[in-house]
């Protein structure tokens, strides 16, 4: 398998992270005793997981919390091991490896509504009606996916979300959608795949005659859309999609109940185990949808029983997971919703939708972490003075640069129009040191 | 950028229309033949004048066209741009046995009688007018009744805009109003809708102007807010019900009404200077005061001629209609016309605009004058001297042989059930094959809806698309052998192998094998031994998932 070659290992800096990560959370352990004890297959290539929480979470409650106002709500801050970053009680593992993880909590969006907003959110540009912009896994599947030769399945997955466009890059450049417990839609069935290459084989006599039936260059690009999709259907790394399947040579484990549990039996939880997976064989985006943040009301019991538990098992998990393999510094982590809720709780004891002033989080790499960067106000309701306030394109060009993507980048339109990369946004200085 | 792949496939879902006949007979062939004798010279001359155009192009470029299609080849092409769907195993049997000489008009005369002639533009029209996947408050089967009136009884083009542009009403009572309602999703002024409207029916990309004067051509931002301005008396209304089962409100229905509005518009300038804008169309201005219905205004305006041209709602449909047979426009994009961007055959588009006008906006004689011309006759392969001829590339099209056209997601599905009987192969009703054709094209509304504005002959093709055609429960159907399906009824025929490759070959490629393709299949078949069955399903399987059937040649 020529991927092998991709994948070095490097023991003794992988024993250090060992180190660092047994001693930051003795529980959680993903490696397993085979594993630790065998040089484990580590993924050098860049990454990058989003965490999208449509709905529009109420940061407030969560990352920037304003004890003692009015709008505080029902939440006290704990202490996290980032010193001096205070987050929501309700996401206390969430805490311990905040080391790696960070906060930008002036983010300053405009668009409050949640279609506007999960484009601007995504593409970093406001919904235009001449022109159609990708979204941010479009750009890095255009970017750094067509240039791995090695990856047989889809640059850009979308575990339980779907909503994103690669608009100008094109439909090759489109999200793959999976639900998370990684079902492909129109995936062949058993007896489909024993007739594939009797079909296939067929199917190669009538193509090739009508590509050298002299019609330019459509009929070819046909057959080579069905070789990638056959590919696909055929791929070893399509055993990254299912957590009980294992490949030795890809460094897939079949996951035990221990994982699966450490991350949290929900949907999203198993969302982010399986984007491992597909980082660990070379996808560079992976989308992780959670729903259910529109909360106008009862918000603080939603999170605290529901939301929360799972969002902090979650980030925990991952994190620490990515560590412990030696990914975390070419994973990006990236946390956002459209918008953020707001400061003041209405009279369903809800947060409506709220973009002037909330927090995004990133993690993971390589970047300057544990630490929060901007500010709001005492009463959350605007950015603090001195504070400077983010667009998206600030959070995509900071995860640009991450990834190795110059920020310079300008890709064309289908009506020639010059597109800079995340709308000419500017990395966080904060973040990248 | 890269320009790998390829189908573009629009999206649409378009339910309601189905009638439970998958497919008319075409009705009234007489009468489309008579018409077409009794053509008047003054038609005549139009044909001339069309195929002298064009081939002053192939001179002027110093290139021959390519050969004729091949009948195979050109009652596929035909059955698919002017009926939505390949021909059945009948249709082109029949054709190809036909001996007269004028019979490739007769059929262009029957399909446009057609009853699927009516489904396919209403489908592409309410496709264009609401888009693929219906917006919320928004009635597909008002919009597509109004269209299905409409290309039924052939009502002239003009009418037909200026009945949507004026539209008010319940959205199923008046289905033209939802055009208006889906442009209007966003409480935005009406600067889609005027966007829209100018793209759509004008053949004008304003859009751009809202916030600046345009670069490259004569539009300015005055003039995108004057458009603007004759939409302000538009207001939607949507009404709300209490669901008593579940006791909470939901969506009952919407409308179009009236409101005052009189006066300037107000925008800004790039500088932030605020600016007014008075209703005006091409230099001609409409008393701004109160009680003016500037939409009926509007459309009085569209409807005249303007410097001996045609009006812009007659250019642009032309350039569409051309469009749509030939894969390209006289412009690209089609909707973007105008003295910044030169036509590649003006002094045509000009004349069959003035034409078009003079017949009254009479739909079917323009598809008649294009589909009878020389270039849309000619094979889609290229020949030896017009290699140059290649739009995809880049290149002007010159139109001296046909240009490949990706399915949309419409003609796909419904060609796929006309080749298999795959409505019939098993069991459901109606309404089960209604759902089953809802979910087909819900995966192409998810996966396709992005590239709207493409042309068609690119071909977006994705992986999910592939494994759809490949692994779908429609394609399943397509090969299975339950009673009533195409392979069952064939295989229930006596024959030899050879003659059922053939039909196979006829019906999901409307042609004959060639003789070292029906040897090879034959081998193959043979390989299968006892299990004979499952290799015409395999064959079959490989014949509709081929690029020859896919793209429209």
């Amino acid at each position: 398998m020529s991927l092998w070659k991709n994948y070095g290992m490097n023991r003794r800096h992988f024993m250090q992270h060992m180190a660092t990560a047994a001693a930051t959370i003795p529980a959680m352990n993903f490696l397993s005793h085979l594993q630790a004890n065998a040089d484990v297959v580590k993924s050098k290539q860049k990454a990058c997981i989003l965490m999208w929480m449509g709905g529009g979470p109420p940061t407030i409650d969560i990352w920037d919390l304003k004890p003692g106002s009015k709008n505080g709500g029902e939440f006290r801050p704990i202490d996290t091991a980032a010193s001096g970053v205070q987050i929501s009680e309700h996401m206390p593992e969430t805490a311990k490896v905040f080391t790696d993880l960070s906060l930008v909590r002036s983010m300053s969006t405009r668009e409050a509504d949640h279609n506007r907003g999960r484009y601007y959110m995504q593409t970093s540009y406001v919904p235009n009606p001449t022109v159609v912009h990708p979204t941010f896994g479009s750009v890095v599947s255009y970017e750094i996916g067509r240039n791995r030769k090695a990856l047989e399945i889809p640059a850009f997955v979308s575990i339980d979300g779907g909503a994103g466009q690669a608009g100008f890059l094109g439909m090759t450049h489109a999200p793959f959608s999976v639900d998370n417990t990684g079902r492909i839609q129109n995936a062949p069935t058993e007896e489909g795949k024993k007739r594939l290459d009797a079909r296939l084989t067929m199917l190669d006599e009538i193509e090739s005659g009508f590509i050298q039936s002299g019609r330019g260059e459509l009929p070819k690009a046909h057959m080579d859309v069905y070789l990638n999709a056959k590919n696909l259907m055929t791929s070893r790394q399509m055993a990254a999609f299912d957590v009980n399947k294992s490949d030795v040579s890809l460094g897939l484990e079949t996951e035990s109940q221990a994982t699966k549990d450490a991350y949290g039996t929900n949907g999203f939880g198993q969302g982010l185990l399986m984007a491992r997976r597909l980082v660990q064989v070379g996808v560079p985006f992976v989308e992780v949808n959670m729903g259910g943040w529109d909360l106008h009301a009862d918000v603080f019991n939603t999170l605290k029983n529901q939301r929360l538990p799972q969002l902090d098992r979650g980030i925990a998990a991952i994190t620490a997971d990515l560590k412990q393999r030696g990914m975390l510094d070419n994973t990006v982590l990236v946390w956002m919703g459209e918008f953020g809720r707001t400061p003041r709780i209405n009279q369903d004891v809800g947060r409506d939708h709220w973009a002037a002033s909330w927090s995004v989080m990133l993690g993971g790499g390589g970047l300057k972490n544990g630490q929060a960067v901007g500010a709001t106000d005492k009463d959350g309701i605007q950015i603090a003075e001195g504070s400077k306030a983010y667009l998206p394109g600030d959070i995509w060009a900071t995860v640009a640069m991450a990834m190795g993507i110059p920020v310079n980048t300008v890709h064309t339109s289908k009506r020639g129009r010059p597109m800079k990369l995340a709308n000419g946004g500017t990395p966080i200085q904060e973040l990248i040191g | 950028m890269q320009r790998t792949g390829l189908i573009l496939l629009s999206t649409l879902m378009w339910a309601a229309v189905f009638t439970g006949v998958p497919f008319g007979r075409a009705v009234s062939a007489d009468e489309g033949t008579a018409s077409a004798e009794a053509a008047s010279e003054a038609e005549a001359s139009i044909f001339e004048f069309i195929d002298q155009q064009i081939r002053q192009g192939w001179q002027d470029n110093e290139i021959e066209p390519s050969p004729v299609a091949t009948d195979e080849e050109w009652v596929r092409r035909v059955y698919l741009d002017v009926v939505g769907r390949i021909p059945t195993l009948q249709e082109v049997s029949s054709f190809l046995d036909d001996k007269n000489p004028r019979k490739r008009s007769i059929l262009i005369d029957s399909l446009l009688d057609h009853e699927d002639y009516v489904r396919n533009f209403t489908t592409i029209w309410t496709n264009y007018s609401i888009g693929r996947g219906t917006p919320r408050q928004v009635s597909r089967t008002g919009m597509e009744k109004f269209f299905r009136e409409a290309f039924a009884r052939n009502r002239p083009w003009n009418e037909i805009v200026v009945d949507i542009i004026t539209a008010s009403g319940h959205f199923e009572e008046n289905g033209a109003v939802n055009y208006i309602l889906a442009q209007m999703q966003n409480r935005d002024e009406g600067v889609q809708l005027t966007a829209m409207t100018a793209r759509l029916f004008l053949g004008l990309q304003v859009q751009c102007t809202q916030c600046h004067n345009h670069p490259f051509n004569k539009w300015q931002q005055d003039q995108f807010w004057e458009y603007n301005s004759f939409f302000r008396q538009v207001n939607r209304v949507d009404h709300r019900k209490l669901d008593p089962n579940t006791g909470r409100m939901v969506d009952d229905y919407s409308e179009v009404v009236w409101q005052e509005f009189s006066g300037p518009v107000y925008y800004e300038k790039r500088s932030g200077m605020m600016q007014v804008a008075f209703p005006k169309y091409e230099g001609r201005e409409v008393d701004p005061g109160p009680g003016v219905d500037r939409r009926i205004e509007f459309s009085k305006l569209l409807t005249e001629s303007v410097d001996d041209q045609a009006p812009h709602i007659a250019q642009a449909m032309v350039n569409r209609m051309w469009s749509h047979f030939f894969g390209y426009g006289f412009t690209r994009p089609v909707d973007d016309m105008g003295p910044h961007n030169p036509a590649s055959h003006p002094e045509l588009l000009s004349r069959l605009s003035r034409e078009f006008v003079s017949s009254n906006y009479d739909i079917k004689q323009l598809i008649r004058w294009i589909v009878s011309s020389e270039a849309y006759g000619l094979s889609s392969r290229f020949g030896e001297k017009n290699k140059i001829d290649d739009p995809g590339a880049g290149e002007m099209p010159l139109f001296s042989h046909m240009y490949l056209k990706s399915m949309q997601a419409e003609q796909m599905y419904d060609s796929l059930i006309v080749a298999s009987n795959a409505h019939k192969s098993g069991q459901g009703g109606w309404g089960a094959q209604e759902e089953q054709r809802r979910r087909w094209m819900q995966q192409f509304v998810v996966a396709f809806d992005n590239d709207e504005n493409d042309e068609s002959t690119t071909f977006n093709g994705t992986i999910p698309q592939a494994l759809m055609m490949m692994n779908s429960e429609l394609m399943e159907r397509a090969v299975s052998v339950e009673r009533g399906s195409f392979l069952f009824e064939m295989m229930s025929q006596p024959g030899t192998d050879a003659q059922k490759i053939q039909d196979l070959y006829l019906t999901a490629l409307s042609r004959k094998p060639t003789r070292a393709e029906a040897a090879k299949m034959q081998k193959a078949l043979a390989a299968y031994r006892n299990q004979k069955l499952a290799g015409y399903q395999d064959l079959f399987w490989a014949l509709l998932n081929s690029n020859e059937f896919v793209l429209n040649h």
